[in-house]
Parts: C-alpha cells; sequence; structure tokens
C-alpha cells in the first residue's frame, strides 16, 4: 500500500531513469543508454524477446549492463519493419533486427558509439542524416494521444507508468472534481465511442450514473475480432495502466466497484500483461478497497473470451462474461439500466478508456481542439493489406485517406495502383480510389456508406476482386451469426448462395437486384449490430464497383481471382518444354503436346483444362513465364 | 498422467466455486489441462456447477476455440484475417487442405496434422500468417507449405 507522497516519489525518483528516452534529448540521466525492443505481438513473432535476451547477456558479458538498460515496450506501430529496436540518447531507429545482429549492435555502437548504419531506418534528411524516429514519413504525421506510452515505456513495470504521470488523472478526478464534473468533462470533451457506433462516452456515462440501483459495473470490451484489426490488443500490450486508471474514473464518476476487462483469448500477451499490471496496481493500494488510500473501492477482473465474433457486440458481450453463449440481448433495457449480473453497467471500448486520463488531466478543451466538428480526437488505425508500411497509427480525426495510404502507408508496394480501403471490418464498406481524399471522421464516412468502425483499415490493390472481397466478408458473419435471429441467420446465407453464384459465373443481371433487395430486409431486421450492418461490405461494392459484378455476370474476373472464371493458358511459342509445369501440376493436367515452337528444340506443353483445378502452381514454376490466366 | 490432469482439474473447479457466472471458466480451464473437451468432461462440469449437460454442450459449439475432438500432435493454423486473407492466406490454407487430405477444422486420419482456419491473431504486418503448435511463420506463400510441411514430416 502506497500513500499519495509515496507514488509521488517514485514518480520523481524515476525522473532519472527515463530522462533520456526521447529523441534528441540531452538530459543526464541515471543509465547512459536505453534500448528500447518491441515486445509487441508482431515484433514478439519476429523473435523480438530473443534479441533481449542475447542483448542482456552480451551486456552482461562486455560488462556494460550497468551502464546500458534493455526495456521491452509494447507496440511501436510500424509492424511491417519489424522487428524494431531503438537506442536512446542517440535516437538510433532500427528497424528489420534479427537475433544475430546483437553482437554487432553491442559492439560498433554501445561500445564505440558508432551506429550500425545497415540496420538503421533508411530514410534520410536533406543533410543525408538518418531521421529521427519522430521526424520518418510514417510517424510525422501522427499525433499520438492514446498511444503515448506504447514502444516508450515498460508495460510491465507500473512504476514506468507512474514516470509519465500515471496515476494524476485518478487522483484529480477523485480530490478535485465531483463525479457529475467528471461527466460533465467527458461530455464537454466531445469524446465518441471507439469501438465503432460513435455514441458519445458522456452520455453513456450519465444514463449509468442516474440508473437507481447499487453495485454497478465498469465493463472494458477488449473483444477485438474485426479481422484485420489490433488496436486495442497493442494499446493492452503497450499501455495497460492508462486503460486500469480510466476504468478507474470511470467507476468514481458513475458509482461502480466492480470492473470487468472481457479480453479476446487470441491475445496471450494483452492478457498476461494484463494480469501483471493488475497485479501491479493491487500491491500499490491503486486498486482494491482503498484505491490510492482515497477512499474510494475498485476491483477489477478479467474475462476471457472463446473465439466468437458477435461478442464485440455489448449485450452479447455481458451474456458471455456471465460464462453463457454469447448472444445478443434485446435492447431496451440498455446495458445502463440492466446489464451485467442485471446491474447497471457501463460498457466502453479499449481505446475510448484510452482516451480518459488525457482528457482528465489536460481538460475537455484542449482534447476537443484535435479533430473535426463532430469528431474530437484521434483515432487509432491497423493499417493492413497491400501497403509499404503495415502497422498502427494514430491520426487527428479529419486526417484524409489520402495522407493515409500515400504518406503514412507509404502506397502499395511493387507499384501496383490502389483500388480501394475497407473501413469497419465485415460491418463496414469499400472506399474506393475516387474518394481517397475524404476527411476519416464518423460522419463523413457515414455519408460514403462505409463506417469508422474499430479501426481496421485494409488497402487493397488492382489484384484484388470486389466480389470476392464481399464474399469474404459475407463467409466471416455467416460463420459468426449466432443464430439467434432469422434475419441475420437466413437472410446472410442466402446472400451468401447468391455472391457465390457470382464468384462462379452463374449469376444474371436479375440477382444484383436481388440482392439488393435482401441486403436492405436484413439491415432493417436483424436483432444486433452484426445483422445490421452484416451487408455492408455487399452494399458498398455494389455501389461502388458494380461493373465488377457485371463482368462476373459476363463471364470474367477483371482481377484474375475467381478460380471458376479463370483458365490457365500455355503460350505455345513461349513455352521451352522444359517440364517443370507438368511435374509440379498436383493434379497431372498438364502434358506434352507434338507442337515444337521455332528456335526452340523440346516440344511445349498444354494444359487439360477439364483436369486443371487453378491452384496457379504451373505458373508459379514457369521459369519463362509462358504461363498466364 | 490422467489422474494429475483430474487432480489439477479438481483444483480449477474449486476455485471456481464461488465465481458468478463460472461455466465458461471452467470450460477453459478443461481445455487448458486435458487439449479438449471430452463428454465425460463437461458432464464433470454440468454436475460441479448445478447446470443441465446441454447447457455446457451449447456453450461448447457456440464459441469456436472449444474442440470436442482430441487434435492432432501438429497443429497448423492459417490466419483468415482480412489483412492475411487480401495477401493470399487463402490459397495457403487451400494447398494444406490438398495436400494433408483434410477440411479446416479436422484432423488428418493418422492423427498427426489438425488443420485451422483461425481468426485474426493481430499479426498483420507479418500477413500472411500461421502458426504451427503456436509457432508463429510470417509472410507465407505457397511455396513454403511445402517446406513447413518438409520440416514437420521429419519429427
Amino acid at each position: 500500500m502506497k500513500t499519495l507522497a509515496q507514488l509521488q516519489e517514485i514518480r520523481d525518483k524515476m525522473q532519472a531513469q527515463i530522462a533520456n528516452r526521447a529523441a534528441k534529448s540531452t538530459a543526464e540521466a541515471a543509465v547512459k543508454r536505453h534500448v528500447l525492443i518491441c515486445g509487441g505481438t508482431g515484433c514478439t513473432s519476429g523473435n523480438s524477446t530473443v534479441i533481449g535476451e542475447r542483448l542482456n547477456a552480451a551486456l552482461k558479458k562486455a560488462k556494460l549492463d550497468k551502464d546500458v538498460k534493455v526495456i521491452m515496450t509494447g507496440c511501436f506501430g510500424l509492424c511491417s519493419k519489424g522487428p524494431i529496436v531503438v537506442v536512446y540518447p542517440d535516437d538510433a531507429f532500427y528497424t528489420h533486427v534479427q537475433p544475430d545482429d546483437v553482437d554487432e549492435i553491442v559492439e560498433s555502437h554501445i561500445k564505440n558509439g558508432v551506429p550500425v548504419e545497415r540496420l538503421l531506418h533508411a530514410e534520410k534528411d536533406a543533410s543525408g542524416k538518418f531521421k529521427s524516429i519522430n521526424d520518418t514519413a510514417f510517424y510525422k504525421s501522427q499525433r499520438r494521444i492514446v498511444l503515448r506510452n506504447c514502444g516508450l515505456i515498460d508495460p510491465e513495470n507500473i512504476d514506468e507508468y507512474l514516470a509519465y504521470g500515471g496515476y494524476k488523472a485518478y487522483e484529480k478526478a477523485v480530490t478535485t472534481m465531483s463525479q457529475q464534473q467528471v461527466i460533465d468533462e467527458v461530455k464537454a470533451s466531445g469524446l465518441r465511442g471507439r469501438g465503432g457506433a460513435g455514441f458519445p462516452t458522456g452520455m453513456k456515462w450519465q444514463f449509468t450514473h442516474d440508473a437507481p440501483g447499487t453495485d454497478k459495473y465498469v465493463v472494458c470490451n477488449a473483444d477485438e475480432g474485426d479481422p484485420g484489426a489490433f488496436m486495442d490488443r497493442s494499446l493492452l500490450e503497450g499501455d495497460p495502466h492508462a486503460v486500469i486508471e480510466a476504468m478507474m474514473i470511470a467507476g468514481y464518476a458513475v458509482g461502480a466497484e466492480h470492473g470487468v476487462i472481457y479480453v479476446r483469448a487470441e491475445y496471450p500477451i494483452a492478457v498476461h500483461r494484463l494480469e501483471v499490471a493488475i497485479k501491479q496496481a493491487l500491491s500499490y493500494g491503486i486498486l482494491g478497497s482503498n484505491c490510492l488510500g482515497l477512499g474510494k473501492k475498485f476491483n477489477l477482473e478479467l474475462r476471457l473470451g472463446a473465439g466468437a465474433f458477435v461478442c464485440g457486440e455489448e449485450t452479447a458481450l455481458l451474456n458471455s462474461s456471465e460464462g453463457k453463449r454469447g448472444e445478443p440481448r434485446q435492447r431496451p433495457p440498455f446495458p445502463a439500466v440492466k446489464g451485467l449480473f442485471g446491474k447497471p453497467t457501463l460498457i466502453n471500448n479499449v481505446e475510448t478508456y484510452g482516451n480518459i486520463t488525457q482528457i482528465i488531466l489536460n481538460g475537455a478543451s484542449w482534447f476537443s481542439s484535435v479533430g473535426t466538428e463532430k469528431s474530437k480526437g484521434t483515432k487509432v488505425f491497423a493499417l493492413g493489406g497491400k501497403l509499404e508500411n503495415v502497422g498502427l497509427v494514430e491520426i487527428p480525426m479529419g486526417t484524409t485517406l489520402r495522407t493515409i495510404v500515400e504518406d503514412i502507408g507509404g502506397g502499395c508496394p511493387n507499384g501496383k495502383k490502389f483500388k480501394a480501403a475497407q473501413t469497419g471490418g465485415p460491418s463496414g464498406g469499400c472506399i474506393p480510389a475516387s474518394l481517397i481524399d475524404t476527411p476519416i471522421d464518423y460522419d463523413s464516412l457515414m455519408a460514403i456508406g462505409s463506417m469508422m468502425g474499430s479501426g481496421g483499415l485494409i488497402v487493397m490493390d488492382e489484384d484484388n476482386c470486389m466480389v470476392d472481397i464481399a464474399k469474404f466478408f459475407l463467409e466471416f458473419t455467416v460463420d459468426e451469426s449466432c443464430g439467434k435471429c432469422t434475419p441475420c441467420r437466413i437472410g446472410n446465407k442466402r446472400l451468401l448462395e447468391m455472391l457465390d453464384k457470382f464468384t462462379k459465373g452463374e449469376a444474371t443481371m436479375e440477382d444484383i437486384d436481388k440482392m439488393e433487395e435482401l441486403c436492405n430486409y436484413i439491415k432493417e431486421n436483424s436483432l444486433c449490430g452484426l445483422g445490421q450492418t452484416a451487408p455492408n461490405p455487399v452494399l458498398s461494392t455494389l455501389h461502388y464497383f458494380r461493373d465488377e459484378y457485371i463482368a462476373h455476370v459476363n463471364g470474367t474476373c477483371p482481377a484474375g481471382v475467381c478460380k471458376a472464371l479463370l483458365s490457365y493458358k500455355i503460350d505455345k511459342d513461349k513455352c521451352i518444354g522444359c517440364g517443370k509445369c507438368a511435374r509440379g501440376c498436383p493434379v497431372a493436367a498438364i502434358e506434352k503436346t507434338d507442337y515444337t515452337a521455332p528456335n526452340h528444340k523440346l516440344a511445349s506443353y498444354a494444359i487439360e483444362p477439364k483436369k486443371c483445378i487453378k491452384c496457379g502452381a504451373c505458373e508459379a514454376q514457369c521459369p519463362v513465364k509462358a504461363i498466364s490466366k | 498422467m490422467a489422474e494429475d490432469k483430474d487432480k489439477q482439474f479438481d483444483a480449477a473447479l474449486e476455485s471456481l466455486k464461488d465465481v458468478p457466472g463460472p461455466v465458461m471458466m471452467a470450460m477453459q480451464k478443461a481445455q487448458e489441462i486435458y487439449g479438449y473437451l471430452p463428454l465425460e468432461v463437461q458432464l464433470k462440469i454440468a454436475d460441479y456447477f448445478g447446470v443441465p449437460l446441454s447447457t455446457v454442450y451449447g456453450i461448447a459449439t457456440f464459441y469456436s476455440q472449444f474442440r470436442l475432438e482430441q487434435p492432432g500432435q501438429i497443429r497448423i493454423a492459417v490466419c483468415l484475417g482480412t489483412a492475411c486473407y487480401v495477401k493470399g492466406s487463402g490459397g495457403v490454407i487451400e494447398k494444406f487442405q490438398r495436400l494433408l487430405k483434410v477440411e479446416p477444422g479436422h484432423t488428418t486420419d493418422d492423427g498427426r496434422f489438425t488443420l485451422e482456419a483461425t481468426r485474426c491473431i493481430g499479426c498483420c504486418g507479418l500477413a500472411p500468417v500461421l502458426t504451427v503448435n503456436g509457432e508463429v511463420y510470417g509472410k507465407v506463400t505457397e511455396a513454403s507449405v511445402d517446406e513447413i510441411l518438409a520440416k514437420y514430416n521429419e519429427i
């Protein structure tokens, strides 16, 4: 149990520890150098844990372990260039680091002060110097409010969170503000729910506060099921205490003493760091029966999901948290009135909570100065798909899609053309290249038939078939429909069958109209958000890429994706008769012919279309690119 | 072995005695211990918490992570999240299906390989991604399928 004064002592003492952990810092620190290694899921999969272990061992061997501190942080964001290592105060930004590079970094950089050039992120400034991490194209247009501590602190050490002003927002709220004042501040900030729908957060807090009854709950929705989205995971991995502190503030504001974080079981690192953080907060007396000695009680527990997308819907999440099948409930009553175990419950998304401490500390007007008129603050996106720089970004609301795709994302690789961006996952829609200057905010995206969603942003290039993408999302929702209501359970299944006809070239023009009618029916009649939004990917691709649907009716797939509409052919005059294709064919569909092209010595090969399963193995094997689809 | 697991499971049930809404947590523990949820284990959970077996079975079939069959020795899970899908993971899983002659969600007849199509595992920066017994393989192509199978076929 620590008192407020003791916590402040830790913060003060830590200042010397973190002083040089900023770009171009000249501050004297207790330890000469800090090496920050990304310990997010992406870089960990790329062996960053081993890099950390080897680095510690190498430093010990070189007797440098007193001068250099190795810190495993949360996600830096630039996942496609991982594993990432940053050395402070030198401000060296290493990318694609492998365990075998460790000795060279220690020998050259740490011992002799010469950074290892071949590992430095390749961007240079006008004078030819390697750019500091914050000046690179990927980071320059970002504004990190939610992710402020990700890639900066050790998430498994509460003292580091305290050093950056941790738990001061809770202290400020409880000691200087009334419950209503906290709620009013959140309302005035204009913060809207970051889970996707964009409901004003302050209103939710007010409803839960006003609901009669005791034993209220504060719940954090960390069931990030949208495929291709990993914002919440990264925040929980990189800065778990920020979410815990925000839930404590929410608990104070609405009058709740219990908190529950419902997190996907697919995120083992996030679960582990939350467990560590909760344990540390308990041991400091930050959580528990007398939080920070300020007389309020707040306890927090974790509940793990088990792989059901619908559990991201708030009422389904409540059922699942109660250990039941995650089927949605009828609303009203809303969770604010009758939620977890029948008690008034506040549910917010991880990223929404991620903003709270900063709003309390810096004030509502500071927060609302960022963003657009109706969408305040920033939004975190998980950039994925066909982009040079794949990863996690936080941008002010109102930034255009062009800035995200071209400047931050670095455009499509291999010189391919940008075709569309998909936001909102299975509930969202596609934004075509013609609308690339759309500002990203709740209302602009809604107006063009997409949605903000939780923050997945997948970029597609000319090689992606939009009918196939629509089918991909619908397969997902059909699989994940809980089956409780008919429009979603049966309607989406029928819709998928229709889409399947398109990808097989069996659809007619009439099917396009039928499909639109069915989409609207499902939207209007489904019980929960999953069903109501499931047809969106179909509707938006129909709207912006109708010509592709028509092309499928006419028997071609312009992007060359839908297998039934493809046929592989060998150009008999290009074929050199090497036979690699025939040997690699899994179904023996390729045979030698009696034709030998002029200037070639061997007879060419041909594909038997009836046997061909269109796997593309032959195309990949051909040394002279004689096979095409 | 089996007795150890039973003991471990009994302790897990005991620890959930006073937790509100414990059934799903007990099932997660059970799967952690046994690797899947055999009928006897489901019955035991139902008895312990005084709920019908249908409730336990209903939960087991609702969530994709609960397994009712014993998984194979080598579990290959190909991510079919959007980021992986647009980069070609559909072709990767098809190739596994073809070579192993098994549908996603099932185990080969010899009990060696289980093929799974998994939801986004969150390392989209490495897309397309698959895991073999939890070990992550990033930026895989259809060609890497042969390498991966060759590696595990040696074991």
